[in-house]
């Protein structure tokens, strides 16, 4: 998308995203008629969607790195005075990998809930929202303008809602999905204010016309269009402060919070940010908050991890935790955007393999989510043991699995960004990767290693094929995909049109040697304490109560939500009580106070008369007096 | 006589004519008068459909002109025209009349009079809301301002719930104190226009009067008042939610979605056109009374628990954006407002008609007699979370292509008001998902296990109204290219221009 690249347009764009739409409108339309088919159609459509994508990432290579920008235009969408927005698609070499993680785990995933939700009555209803998420986060990667992506940005989010709301008749989970739909607005108002701003500064809101004027905007109008996107950001990709959302979200049926809460929706936060590199670039202060907001959640998420023992959530603060690495990624300019969308790629495919993994041993032992009451699985499960350790092992970092190379390389640049920064910053990753070894050897051990601690009733047993065989995949994703995408820089050229023209030299701080050993050394610290706590102690059923402050408040999520219920929602609720009573004592009591005078004033006039038509009388009255009062103004 | 009667006169007789037939039935034929009805209304639309097709979108004078002499002595016309506001504004009167009498089949029933006058007082409505979207003499217009509360009142205080009467008065009285200071504007526009060569109430010819700051302002503010007590801004909305409440679901929906649009066109074609520089003066107050209103309306909305009021205050809330984008004073956000006043119409009508047969169901429209909907009667629940998410202005439906024109518009010359204004849509959601969350969702309620879902006429009331919705958040384009240039045209003869971006004003 530089000014100098090649552009082609192309026709076949919007199948991409029409396939998995029809697939959503026919499942939502039929109804109960499409039960028996309606899963079959929905996972066909999502492979074909991949398929297209396969044939555009060949049609790609077939051209050369700064000729690979395809776009199309559908019809004008919106058109008022200047502002004008078509429906207009672009795949570029960043969108396309986006493209393929969206279709291609998506497509997993639809096989893997053809088992897993076989027997729910909703099949159907579950499907169609999983072809329509598909649909409006291809929208989101896809849409060529802010205008664009809002579309598909709000679209992911309302399939969000219905997905985590999707066993509503328990009200928990009813509010689960409402928390997560609000707290995304905020950062949606983010989104909102950005892209109302960029037109008033640059007069456009396109991508490609945001960037050809972003050299002339002030730094002040790019700054504030920066944070905006950064508010935004933090809203869908669960950063802080709007973080708060992603643990509840795991009220939705697994293979959601492996697809939308782990590889694909929450990671749209780390797009819009590498998508909008021509402004972060500009606006330094907007790109240095983006980084520091990323070291915040990132150690936020990882120490939340340490103390949860619902299994989703350890791996829902270990996604935030993750999603974290990316941002700080993003936040460090165009030396960080490769390994930002690196890590991202990585992390979508070790992350959602294991929340498939966590599926199958729920499936396996009858919903239960308390690690507590797992253990020794290893042996009833051999396989989801086998891709689950795969993915673990890339998640830690240890080499040659694919989360070594890309998040060993975000804290190589975040300490090589420089000054006191770049210690700040790279100590943070470097720390984070310590505590993610050490919670997520906690979730390993507890659940596939010790002895057993659930009961007899419980029969674990490893999936049936269609789940197990989209985990062996994804494993396969967690060995291979850090070494490819770093052999001879592949996807760091890949990406280079789009987010570093110009090769950038980094001061070296610390070597990547220097770097892979104490991040080594920290992981071996963190699975070895881990080691002592929970493999080489007997694990209580029941979480312990005495234990520190510290841990009480990782478990109550560092007081996210009592700081939110006592900051925002009871003020809130406490402010509505009161306008509620005030627009009916004073407002409308003002009003009937009035009334009540003119019927008094009218009884005075008219005695005689009864009702209605009195007044309406004095109102005759009152305005002939208004009249006179006009004219006499009028006169002058 | 015959061939000098003109499309927006024809438009204006039909529904007329329909009430006429359906007065000389015999009270008995209830079915007939329904049918009859629904005819008429159809008709109506197929005709301002027709209309709509021979309208010159590039043209900004009024289009279908027709201009009779009505009282000489004191120059008044019967003149009628429209431009692409009012042209809009009449397709949304006339698509909404058939669903309303297809969805309220059975609304008429039970009434302090016959179903047969309901449907006629129904009818003489639609007259009366053609009249005023078309009158291009201010008398005229103020006839069909002040004779539309007729009807209305009827409806609401003879075929209404609870305190309908009370509701009814209070709608009357509150409308009438607006609609006298407008006379007494339009008395003082007469003499204005007596002495600057001769009297007139031609709303062009009126658009061109001299008159000192002073004048202008009250004059001004005598339009204003009615126009911001007829779209509820705050502080003059109390009389709306008690209309809402106690109106039959078809009334409301007429009243909301149609008959309060007549206050924020009013702020258009009069007060911007007729007192441009009143509008100047008075535009920071009235911006601050709009964002006011979206807050405000917003926060009560949430706080209510009935499902007529809480839409009722979700409209105050949304009349605010209009009333913004209107006073913006750029053409997005003139654009923006006419679009979001179709729109609105559209989501409002869905949101009350589905709360309405939710209510009659259940025999109460109190949030917390419901619960576990989504179970019970899975298509009406979609159609009101469809209307909700319409509401609250979701991308990809038509309320959002306004809501965002009505921002940009807005922030591109008042940037404050459009940010504080943006918080609504965060507001929104909670107005939204606590009533859709309470009533669609968890356990199903002890009363609510053998509700029934939709019937196939509900059906085929709904789907037109859902399929606008969502057609128009793709491809708003058809009604954009009506309404840009009398948007522009009008944001013109304010003496406004729309603000470069900053990039282009540093260059110079």
């Amino acid at each position: 998308m530089t000014s100098t690249a090649v552009v082609y347009t192309s026709n076949s764009l919007v199948y991409l995203i029409a396939l998995p739409l029809f697939g959503a409108a026919v499942l939502l339309l039929a109804g109960r008629r499409s039960d028996r088919w309606g899963h079959l159609l929905a996972t066909a459509l999502s492979a074909g969607s991949f398929g297209i994508g396969l044939y555009q990432l060949s049609q790609m290579l077939g051209h050369s790195n700064d000729q690979r920008v395809v776009t199309q235009k559908l019809f004008s969408w919106i058109s008022v005075g200047t502002f004008n927005v078509d429906a207009g698609l672009t795949l570029d070499q960043l969108s396309i990998c986006f493209v393929l993680l969206i279709t291609g785990v998506g497509t997993l995933i639809h096989i893997y809930s053809i088992a897993y939700m076989s027997h729910d009555l909703d099949r159907r209803r579950f499907f169609a929202y999983l072809n329509f998420f598909i649909a409006a986060m291809l929208l989101l990667v896809l849409g060529d303008s802010y205008l664009n992506l809002y579309v598909g940005w709000e679209g992911v989010g309302l399939a969000s809602y219905l997905l985590i709301g999707f066993w509503n008749q328990k009200p928990t989970y009813a509010t689960a999905a409402k928390k997560a739909f609000v707290a995304n607005r905020v950062g949606d108002l983010g989104l909102s204010l950005a892209i109302m701003i960029t037109f008033a500064t640059m007069g456009t809101v396109s991508f490609a016309g945001v960037q050809e004027h972003v050299g002339q905007a002030s730094t002040g109008a790019l700054t504030a269009i920066g944070i905006m996107l950064l508010i935004a950001a933090t809203g869908k990709s669960a950063q802080f402060p709007l973080q708060a959302w992603l643990g509840d979200a795991m009220a939705g049926p697994t293979p959601v919070s492996a697809l939308i809460h782990a590889a694909t929706m929450v990671t749209a936060g780390v797009y819009l940010i590498v998508r909008s590199n021509f402004i972060f670039n500009a606006a330094p202060a907007a790109q240095l908050a983006v980084a520091i907001i990323g070291a915040i959640t990132l150690l936020f998420g990882a120490i939340i991890g340490m103390a949860k023992d619902d299994i989703k959530k350890a791996l829902a603060a270990s996604t935030m935790s993750q999603i974290g690495y990316m941002v700080l990624g993003a936040g460090l300019g165009p030396a960080g955007y490769a390994f930002a969308i690196m890590h991202l790629l990585t992390h979508g495919f070790f992350k959602a393999g294991m929340f498939l993994g966590a599926g199958s041993v729920m499936h396996g032992m009858d919903d239960e989510v308390n690690m507590r009451r797992y253990g020794g699985l290893r042996k009833f499960m051999p396989i989801t043991f086998a891709t689950f350790g795969l993915g673990y092992l890339a998640i830690i970092g240890v080499p040659p699995f694919a989360g070594f190379y890309s998040k060993d390389k975000i804290i190589e640049i975040a300490f090589n960004s420089g000054g006191t920064k770049g210690w700040i910053l790279g100590t943070a990753a470097l720390l984070g990767a310590g505590i993610t070894a050490f919670y997520m050897t906690r979730v390993v051990i507890l659940t596939f290693a010790g002895n057993k601690r659930w009961d007899e009733k419980a029969h674990p047993h490893e999936s049936p094929f269609l789940m197990w065989a989209p985990m062996v995949l994804l494993a396969i994703g967690s060995v291979a995909s850090g070494f490819l995408f770093t052999h001879g820089n592949s996807l760091r050229n890949w990406l280079a049109p789009v987010v570093e023209p110009q090769l950038v030299h980094q001061s070296e701080l610390l070597s990547p040697a220097v770097v892979s050993i104490l991040a080594l050394l920290l992981v071996l610290v963190g699975v070895g304490i881990a080691v002592v706590k929970y493999l080489r102690r007997e694990v209580p059923e029941v979480a312990p109560e005495n234990v520190s402050v510290f841990t009480k408040i990782a478990r109550r999520d560092l007081l996210q939500d009592d700081f939110n219920e006592a900051v925002f929602m009871r003020p809130g609720q406490a402010l509505t009580r009161a306008l509620v009573t005030a627009d009916n004592a004073v407002v409308d009591g003002a009003v009937r106070g009035v009334g009540r005078l003119t019927v008094g004033t009218g009884n005075a006039l008219r005695e005689t008369q009864t009702g209605f038509v009195r007044s309406y009388a004095l109102w005759i009255l009152i305005g002939a007096v208004g009249l006179i009062a006009a004219i006499w103004v009028v006169a002058q | 006589m015959i061939k000098n009667i003109g499309w927006l006169t024809t438009l204006g007789l039909l529904p007329l004519l329909g009430a006429l037939v359906i007065a000389a039935l015999s009270p008995k034929s209830v079915a007939a008068a329904k049918r009859i009805a629904f005819g008429t209304t159809l008709a109506v639309a197929a005709t301002a459909i027709a209309m709509a097709v021979k309208f010159q979108i590039d043209n900004v004078d009024f289009q279908f002109v027709e201009v009779h002499s009505w009282i000489p002595s004191f120059g008044i016309n019967y003149a009628v025209g429209v431009d692409g506001i009012a042209l809009v504004l009449i397709l949304l009167s006339v698509l909404l009349a058939p669903v309303v009498v297809l969805a309220g089949w059975n609304e008429s029933h039970g009434g302090r009079w016959s179903a047969k006058t309901f449907y006629i007082l129904l009818l003489v409505l639609e007259t009366m809301m053609i009249g005023v979207f078309s009158a291009t003499d201010v008398f005229l217009f103020y006839v069909f301002f002040e004779a539309m509360l007729v009807p209305v009142y009827f409806l609401i205080g003879g075929y209404g719930t609870g305190k309908r009467s009370a509701a009814a008065v209070k709608f009357l009285i509150y409308s009438l104190f607006g609609g006298l200071l407008m006379l007494a504007a339009i008395i003082g526009l007469y003499v204005l226009s007596g002495k600057q060569g001769g009297h007139t109430f031609d709303i062009n010819a009126l658009s061109h009067l001299k008159m000192s700051s002073t004048t202008e302002n009250f004059l001004f503010l005598g339009f204003f008042i009615a126009f911001a007590i007829k779209a509820p801004l705050w502080p003059f909305h109390t009389w709306l939610p008690d209309a809402a409440e106690s109106a039959t679901p078809g009334t409301s929906v007429l009243l909301l979605g149609v008959l309060d649009k007549v206050g924020t066109f009013g702020m258009i074609r009069y007060c911007l056109t007729l007192f441009p520089h009143a509008t100047r003066t008075f535009t920071p107050v009235i911006l601050v009374l709009a964002v006011i209103s979206i807050i405000y309306g917003a926060f009560l909305a949430i706080g209510q628990t009935d499902f007529k009021r809480l839409i009722a205050f979700t409209s105050i809330s949304h009349f605010g954006f209009i009333t913004m984008g209107i006073f913006a004073m750029t053409t997005q956000g003139n654009s923006g407002a006419t679009l979001y006043m179709f729109n609105h119409g559209f989501s409002t009508a869905a949101l009350f008609l589905v709360a309405g047969w939710m209510a009659s169901r259940r025999g109460s429209s109190k949030i917390a007699d419901f619960g576990g909907l989504q179970r019970v009667t899975p298509m009406m629940a979609w159609a009101f979370f469809i209307a909700g998410m319409s509401s609250l202005a979701l991308p990809g439906l038509s309320s959002f292509v306004s809501e965002f024109l009505v921002l940009v518009g807005t922030y591109t010359r008042y940037p404050v008001a459009a940010v504080v204004g943006s918080f609504g849509i965060v507001l929104a959601s909670l107005y939204v998902l606590i009533p859709v969350q309470r009533a669609l969702h968890g356990p199903t309620t002890p009363g609510n296990e053998s509700l029934p879902d939709l019937n196939l006429r509900e059906k085929f009331a709904i789907a037109p109204v859902l399929a606008v919705i969502i057609f128009l958040g793709f491809y708003p384009s058809p009604l954009l290219k009506v309404i840009n240039p009398a948007a522009a045209h009008t944001i013109a003869q304010v003496g406004f221009t729309d603000p470069a971006p900053r990039i282009a004003q540093v260059g110079k």
